[in-house]
C-alpha cells in the first residue's frame, strides 16, 4: 500500500498545487504530481506514490548502503587482527 | 531499474547476513512496522538469512488490514447506491465486511471502479457530474498527501459531486500502542521508509526514549531491509535506544514539508479504530471541518453505523506480532487470498498473504526434500 517506485523526471510543467511531469520508471511513462517536490528537476530521480513523487532522491545518499557495508567489514577485519 | 536493483545484489546481502551474525550474541525480537517490508522479508526470504536467535515480527502496517470492518460496511453501503460511482485501490475490493466485499457489490451491478490514484477520481467526477463519485481514502501517512491534495482541488474547483470516505491511520500512535501493551515482546523497531519520507522522524525520539526501544527508518529492498536490522540489532547488543536513519536517500529528518503543510490543513487527528486492535486515541486522520462538505459518511448518512469483528480470524494478534498466520487453523483452508476471512489474507502486504503466496510453496518443497532424503536412507 506504502509502496514507491523511483523514476526519472522527462519534463516539467505547472506550477504550485498544478506541478507535474513525466517521469520514466525504467521506460514506462506516466504523468506524475510534483507538486511536493518543488524543487525537483528534468533528470531528477523522484519517488512515487499513487501518482505523487515525495521526494527527490539523494544520489549522494545512494550508496550509503555499500559504504556501510565496507565499513563494517573494515571493523571486523581490524578486530580479529587484535590479539 | 536504477535505485531498485542494486539493492537486490545477492552477495552484498549475503554479506549483511553475516555481518549479522557476527555481532548477535542472544535472541532478539524486531517489528518490521510496514507490509510492504513484511513482503519484501518474505518475498526474498530474507528471514531466513538471519541467525536463529533474530526473529522477525510483522507489524500492523498494512493499511489495508486494519481498516475496521465497519468503515468497509460503509463503503459497500454506499457502492450499492445507483448514483454512485466508488472508486478504490484495487486491493480493498476483497476485504471482508460483516455481510460483502466490494467485489460482491460489483458482481450485482455497483459501480465499483479500482484507481491508480486519488486524482484519477476526481477526474471520474469531472467526467460525470451527474453521478456522486465517491473516492475510499484509506492510508499511512505515506497516502495522506495524495488524498489531501484530491479534496483540496475538488474544494478550489468546486467540484461538488466528489467526496472521500476517509480511513486514514497514523503509524506513531500504533507503535505506542504496541510498546505499552502488557502481552509486547518487540524489542527494537524498523520504522516504514515511506511514511518517514513525507512525516521525517522527529516523532521518534520520545518514544524510543520512553521505552528504550531503538528504532530505525529503513527502506524496502532486500540490502536495506538487512542493514536496518543489523543497525538495530548493534543498538540492542550495545544497549542504546535511539532513532538512525538507513534510508537516507529519501528520508530527511524533517520528512517532506509542503505535504505535511496540505495535510494538516485538510486533515485532524482524530481517534480510530484498527482492525484487531481496536481503538487507538489520536490514530487516524479525518477530515477538517473546512473540508467537512467533503465527507462522504456525512453525505451518505453513515455517521453513526457501527459493527463487531469476526470471531474466527487471528489478524488481531498477528498484527500485533504476537501470532504467526500459519498458526490460524483457518490458514490456507477455510481462509485463502480467494476466499479471506480477515484483511491480513487480502493484501499482498497482508502478513498471511505473504505467507501463503511464498511459504506455502517453500513448505511443500521442503516437505518433498525430506520424504526424498528419508527415500535415500531407506535404500
Amino acid at each position: 500500500m506504502c509502496l514507491a517506485v523511483p523514476g526519472k523526471v522527462l519534463t516539467v510543467t505547472g506550477n504550485d498545487i498544478d506541478r507535474a511531469g513525466r517521469v520514466s520508471f525504467g521506460g514506462i511513462v506516466k504523468e506524475v504530481s510534483l507538486a511536493y517536490v518543488p524543487a525537483a528537476m528534468v533528470g531528477d530521480y523522484v519517488l512515487v506514490h499513487v501518482g505523487f513523487a515525495i521526494s527527490v532522491m539523494d544520489e549522494a545518499e545512494a550508496t550509503q548502503v555499500f559504504k556501510y557495508l565496507k565499513q563494517i567489514g573494515e571493523l571486523t577485519d581490524l578486530e580479529e587482527r587484535q590479539p | 531499474m536504477k535505485f531498485v536493483n542494486e539493492y537486490r545484489d545477492p552477495a552484498a546481502a549475503e554479506e549483511y547476513a553475516r555481518a549479522i551474525a557476527r555481532i548477535t550474541t542472544r535472541p532478539w525480537m524486531i517489528m518490521e512496522v510496514c507490509g510492504g517490508q513484511t513482503y519484501a522479508i518474505v518475498k526474498f526470504g530474507i528471514d531466513e538469512l538471519l541467525p536463529k536467535q533474530i526473529a522477525l515480527l510483522h507489524g500492523p502496517g498494512c493499511p489495508v488490514c486494519v481498516t475496521p470492518v465497519e468503515l468497509v460496511d460503509k463503503a459497500t453501503q454506499i457502492a450499492a447506491r445507483p448514483e454512485v460511482i466508488f472508486c478504490s485501490f484495487g486491493d480493498m475490493l476483497r476485504v471482508p465486511g460483516s455481510e460483502r466485499d466490494l467485489f460482491a457489490v460489483k458482481a450485482s451491478g455497483g459501480d465499483v471502479r479500482t484507481v491508480y490514484s486519488p486524482l484519477d477520481a476526481l477526474k471520474l467526477a469531472r467526467e460525470n457530474p451527474a453521478r456522486q463519485v465517491v473516492f475510499f481514502a484509506v492510508g499511512f501517512e505515506t497516502t495522506a498527501p495524495a488524498n489531501a491534495m484530491a479534496i483540496h482541488q475538488a474544494k478550489q474547483a468546486g467540484i461538488g459531486n466528489f467526496s472521500v470516505l476517509v480511513s486514514h491511520v497514523l503509524v506513531p500512535p500504533a507503535i505506542e500502542a504496541l510498546l505499552s501493551s502488557p502481552d509486547n515482546r518487540v524489542q527494537g523497531f524498523l520504522a516504514a521508509g515511506h511514511v518517514c519520507t513525507v512525516m521525517g522522524y522527529n516523532e521518534y525520539p520520545p518514544i524510543a526514549a520512553k521505552y528504550h526501544v531503538p528504532i530505525v527508518v529503513t527502506g524496502f529492498e532486500p540490502l536495506d531491509i538487512l542493514q536496518g536490522i543489523y543497525m538495530c540489532v548493534r543498538q540492542l547488543e550495545e544497549g542504546r535506544a535511539e532513532v538512525e536513519n538507513q534510508y537516507s536517500r529519501s528520508v530527511r529528518r524533517d520528512g517532506n514539508r509542503p505535504a505535511q503543510e496540505l495535510v494538516a490543513k485538510v486533515f485532524r487527528v482524530v481517534p480510530r479504530k484498527w482492525r484487531g486492535v481496536g481503538e487507538i486515541p489520536q490514530s487516524g486522520l479525518g477530515l477538517a471541518p473546512e473540508y467537512a462538505a467533503y465527507d462522504a459518511e456525512r453525505r451518505f448518512g453513515l455517521e453513526s453505523y457501527t459493527a463487531e469483528e469476526d470471531s474466527e480470524c487471528i489478524s488481531g494478534p498477528v498484527l500485533r506480532g504476537i501470532k504467526k498466520p500459519h498458526e490460524c487453523p483457518a490458514f490456507g483452508t477455510r481462509c485463502t487470498p480467494e476466499h479471506p476471512l480477515g484483511a491480513t489474507m487480502v493484501s499482498n502486504e497482508g502478513a498471511c498473504a505473504a505467507y501463503y503466496h511464498y511459504r506455502r510453496r517453500d513448505r511443500k518443497q521442503e516437505a518433498a526434500a525430506a520424504s526424498a532424503s528419508r527415500g535415500r536412507a531407506d535404500a
